[in-house]
């Protein structure tokens, strides 16, 4: 490495979204360590992620939206000053003076200045309550203000202005949006889609005011303070802060005084390798106007003209000549995407619309006479854009009029990424086509080796659709067989540890390590199912087993979003006497904890913390409760109608049934969760058939169901056998459950697994009816062991001082609550004190057990 | 032998070694009024990173459970799943996402 004094010293002014990715560019191609590098940020932070701002009211903190990896200047020896922007530059002298006035000479300058928000000049624009949407700053500033106020309003409803809409309607304030042009989004969509955005968004309570401007903010409130706004078609409306978010316009006060070229309407001009007039100084990014003379606001192409610019350093010769404006978002909740020619700009352009108001979907694809596709508009449903936009250009494979209808209607096509030419661009943040995609076989690798998906991120289902189907059975990467072929082996030869069999069995590259989160509580489960055979401890937190349990299972209790956690003592069958009713309410009372009836006929007790859940328990099992295990993938519940005992209707008793079955397989690991129901009648009060394993009286005995299931995918049990006796129906159940147990995938509901058992419903009444496997036995023998060692976990824990020392908020002070965790009043009752809007989980991950 | 981990003050004492389970955490409250999440590693080496989890803002990932990917240790949050390097921080199912981590030791009890 030569000696940093005599480097070529590259001064790097901005340091947003697109300075920092040019700094990564550089890094890559080792410039860092030849030249000497300097940044001068205006923001007393370094780069964060602007595109997801309004992200920081869905509970992110300034600092998860950081873009600079900690360690990422010391380690690229990069000098970044934060809160010092360049005041001047001096070309001939070839320096730069920051605000503080320190100078720095430069070799080569870049200029990443980014843009500032329009603020149209009316009267009143600088009233207290008045405010811009484009910085943290910004952000904490609207939130302050916003307490205790009760509306506001957004000037512009272009893609920021909803965003900022969304924001502050997540405050709680009652908002209203203010677009001077016919429809919202006027330069994404056009007048079918904007119509569909703005009832789809009038739907969500907000006011929205199109083809109107704003006159004047009226600020006559106590310190000049805004109180309402007069719009141009005379009325005034009433509100307590307006946010400017009408577009923005490039940053190129620094390059106007020194006399760089800039474009007529504002933005440095560069030269198609993002050099300006002066060959010695780059700009890039919302700062820069393009050689296609546009000003480009949207963060991919600016990733773009980073990557140009650090090349052309090294003289390779990359080009930006202009960039694709598709975009797919979400905004309010509601899908919008434009991709190519959107507008129909195109000379002899034709439409082909889908417009359906009562769903609030509108499409148009734009297309050539001659079939080409040209562009196009979602609203309200974009899932069909990560295929359409990479086909713009071409002619499609189905005719565009089946392309924009529904699925399940009639003609209907939905493409298959196999359509897709091998030039087709996947991913359009990092420019990546179908041919590089499909040299890598799975996504981490594709992530890795192309950067797609990682942008914006609407086209990780294509990829995945692109990406050959996984032949390897196993478990995860730890182990190469599946969870059935994992209990049979812990069954046959006993193992009652984890590490143990995780040495022997798993892959090579596992074997001596740390397993994962995916194996680790499967093979925990199946320790479990099995403790009694194979001589491990009932108690799931023994030993070296505690080290396997998801949180909820490690806490006997449901870990909720803000921390703390849920209590739910059994109640078998529904049956509760009013002694114990009272025990749960005084104790609710006591730990201020929130009280909800589950769906299981039960009751669920919500915000204790986990220093307090030892001292909830010990006066519910005072009080002659027990564990509910709503927290593992177990028993849930076994609920049932009242029966023949009350109801006129009533043949059999189904409450002391579903009591005796809920007593019989309570605390029974499983793949999943199981839930039951008895009911009395062929009414079905009770819903059996919705369960895993779910009984109806008959005249004669019981019918048993099962693979039946509510939920995300609701499925009708199947009727297994008819007209039981009791001892027949516990026979049944009892080896359904353990063949169950025995042959299912990890987190595999027993619909599921009937669903895909080979031969179905009638394979396995052959093995559990007319016992064609000759397991019968077994697994009956199986369910003995489990309900003669059955013990109540929270008993049991209660009972060990050891194990409770586990229920602290903090190990080096055990004494002390957690401070984080709080409540705040609602409908007499507590919910979690949390920052307002909720952040919505991928759907790729796997969701929490319920607690019902 | 005591697990320690450096703040601003200098090392503070977090625990025993012998009061961590090797693949879980614990939480520990820091002089500044902030968490940190505690680990070791079934070889016994400890990790320090913050207990809070950036997708959720709960101060939860003490209560995850520990694996290893490709040799390096991560922990996976309890709440939403995503894994976190014990050692870098980063998050290993998000690129731009990482967690504080602190420096962290063990020494033998005076």
């Amino acid at each position: 490495m030569s000696n940093p004094q005599t480097r070529p010293a590259l001064v790097l002014v901005g340091h947003g979204m697109v300075g920092q990715r040019y700094l990564e560019a550089l890094a890559e191609r080792g410039v860092t360590a030849t030249h000497r590098i300097t940044v001068l940020c205006e923001e007393p932070r370094p780069a964060y992620d602007r595109v997801h701002l309004t992200s920081y009211f869905s509970g992110s903190s300034p600092e998860d939206l950081s873009l600079t990896p900690a360690g990422f200047m010391a380690e690229h020896g990069i000098e970044l000053h934060l809160d010092d922007p360049a005041v001047s530059v001096d070309r001939d002298a070839r320096t730069v003076t920051a605000r503080s006035g320190r100078v720095f000479p430069y070799d080569v300058l870049v200029l990443a200045t980014g843009s500032y928000p329009f603020v149209p000049p009316v009267p009143g624009k600088d009233a207290p309550g008045c405010f811009v949407y484009r910085t943290v700053e910004d952000l904490l500033a609207i939130e302050a203000y916003a307490k205790g106020r009760t509306s506001g309003a957004v000037v512009g409803g272009g893609l920021l202005g909803l965003e900022a809409a969304g924001a502050l309607q997540g405050l709680g304030l009652a908002t209203r949006i203010v677009e001077f042009a016919p429809r919202l989004m006027p330069v994404q969509v056009d007048e079918g889609g904007g119509a569909a955005l703005l009832r789809t968004i009038e739907g969500m309570g907000l006011t929205v005011h199109t083809g109107v401007g704003t006159q004047e903010v009226v600020a006559d409130g106590p310190g000049g303070a805004v109180t309402g706004m007069r719009l141009s078609d005379g009325t005034t409306v009433p509100t307590d802060l307006v946010v400017f978010s009408a577009g923005v316009r490039p940053r190129d006060q620094l390059a106007r005084d020194c006399g760089l070229d800039v474009g007529e309407r504002g933005g440095i001009a560069v030269d198609a390798r993002c050099r300006t007039s002066d060959p010695r100084v780059y700009a890039v990014g919302e700062c820069a106007q393009a050689v296609d003379g546009r000003v480009y606001g949207l963060v991919a192409p600016g990733y773009e003209m980073a990557e140009t610019a650090a090349d052309d350093l090294l003289g390779r010769g990359r080009e930006f000549t202009g960039a694709d404006l598709s975009t797919k978002l979400k905004l309010l909740g509601v899908d919008v995407a434009s991709f190519g020619d959107a507008h129909g700009a195109t000379e002899g352009s034709l439409d082909v619309v889908w417009s359906d108001s009562r769903s609030g979907v509108y499409k148009k694809l734009v297309v050539s006479p001659d079939g080409v596709l040209l562009g196009g508009v979602l609203v309200g449903d974009a899932e069909s854009y990560g295929l359409l936009r990479p086909l713009t250009g071409s002619v499609p494979p189905a005719a565009p009029e089946r392309l924009v209808l529904p699925a399940g209607i009639g003609g209907a096509v939905s493409l298959g990424p196999a359509s897709l030419p091998d030039d087709a661009v996947i991913c359009s943040c990092h420019n990546v086509t179908k041919k590089a995609i499909t040299a890598c076989t799975t996504l981490p690798e594709v992530k890795k080796c192309t950067k797609a998906g990682t942008g914006c991120g609407s086209c990780v289902k294509v990829i995945g659709q692109l990406l050959p189907a996984s032949t390897d059975k196993g478990l995860c990467g730890c182990f190469p067989y599946t969870r059935a072929e994992l209990y049979e082996i812990v069954r046959t030869l006993r193992l009652t540890s984890y590490d143990q069999l995780l040495d022997s069995h798993g892959r090579d590259t596992a074997r001596g390590g740390d397993g994962c989160e995916v194996c680790k509580p499967a093979v925990g489960s199946i320790i479990a199912s099995l403790a009694p055979t194979i001589g491990a401890s009932g108690y799931v937190l023994a030993e070296e087993q505690a080290a396997l349990q998801d949180t909820n299972d490690h806490f006997l209790a449901n870990l909720q979003r803000n921390g703390s956690y849920s209590v739910v003592p059994r109640i078998p069958g529904g049956e509760i006497t009013p002694e114990k009713l009272i025990v749960i309410g005084e104790v609710a009372r006591d730990f201020g904890l929130y009280t909800k009836i589950t769906g299981g006929q039960r009751i669920d007790l919500f915000g204790a913390r986990v220093d307090q859940l030892p001292q909830i328990w010990a006066r519910l099992v005072d009080a002659g409760f027990e564990s509910g295990h709503a927290y593992g993938k177990a028993l849930r519940t076994v609920k049932s109608c009242v029966g023949q005992t009350w109801c006129r209707y009533g043949v059999q008793d189904s409450v002391a049934l579903a009591i005796a079955l809920e007593m019989r397989y309570r605390g029974l690991r499983a793949p999943h969760k199981l839930k039951s129901a008895v009911s009395g009648c062929a009414r079905e009060c009770a819903e059996a058939q919705s369960k895993d394993f779910g009984v109806i009286a008959t005249a004669n005995g019981w019918n048993l169901y099962v693979g039946g299931n509510g939920g995300a995918t609701p499925r009708h049990a199947d009727l297994l056998a008819q007209d039981l006796s009791d001892a027949e129906l516990v026979r049944l159940i009892d080896r359904f459950l353990m063949f169950y147990i025995r042959t299912a995938d990890r987190l595999e509901r027993t619909s599921t697994w009937l669903e895909r058992l080979e031969g179905g419903l009638d394979h396995l009444r052959d093995v559990v009816v007319h016992d064609s496997l000759g397991l019968c036995a077994e697994l009956e023998a199986l369910m003995a062991d489990h309900v003669a060692h059955y013990r109540d976990e929270w008993a049991e824990t209660l009972s060990d001082p050891d194990r409770l020392r586990r229920f602290v908020s903090f190990v080096n002070a055990p004494g002390a609550p957690d401070p984080t965790v709080k409540f705040v009043p609602e409908r007499e009752q507590v919910k979690p004190d949390l920052a307002v809007l909720q952040i919505s989980p991928s759907p790729t991950l796997e969701p929490l057990g319920g607690t019902r | 032998m005591t697990v320690e981990l450096r703040v601003a003050e200098g090392w503070l004492t977090v625990c025993e070694l012998d009061a961590l389970i090797p693949g879980r955490g614990v939480a520990a409250l820091l002089p500044d009024g902030s968490q940190a999440a505690v680990f070791v590693d079934r070889g016994g080496r400890p990790y320090a990173i913050s207990n809070r989890d950036p997708f959720t803002g709960a101060q939860v990932l003490s209560r995850g459970l520990v694996g290893c990917c490709d040799g390096r240790a991560f922990v996976a949050s309890p709440l939403l799943k995503q894994r976190f390097d014990l050692e870098s921080g980063r998050c290993l199912d998000d690129d731009g996402v990482a967690v504080r981590t602190y420096p962290v030791r063990t020494a033998a009890t005076s």
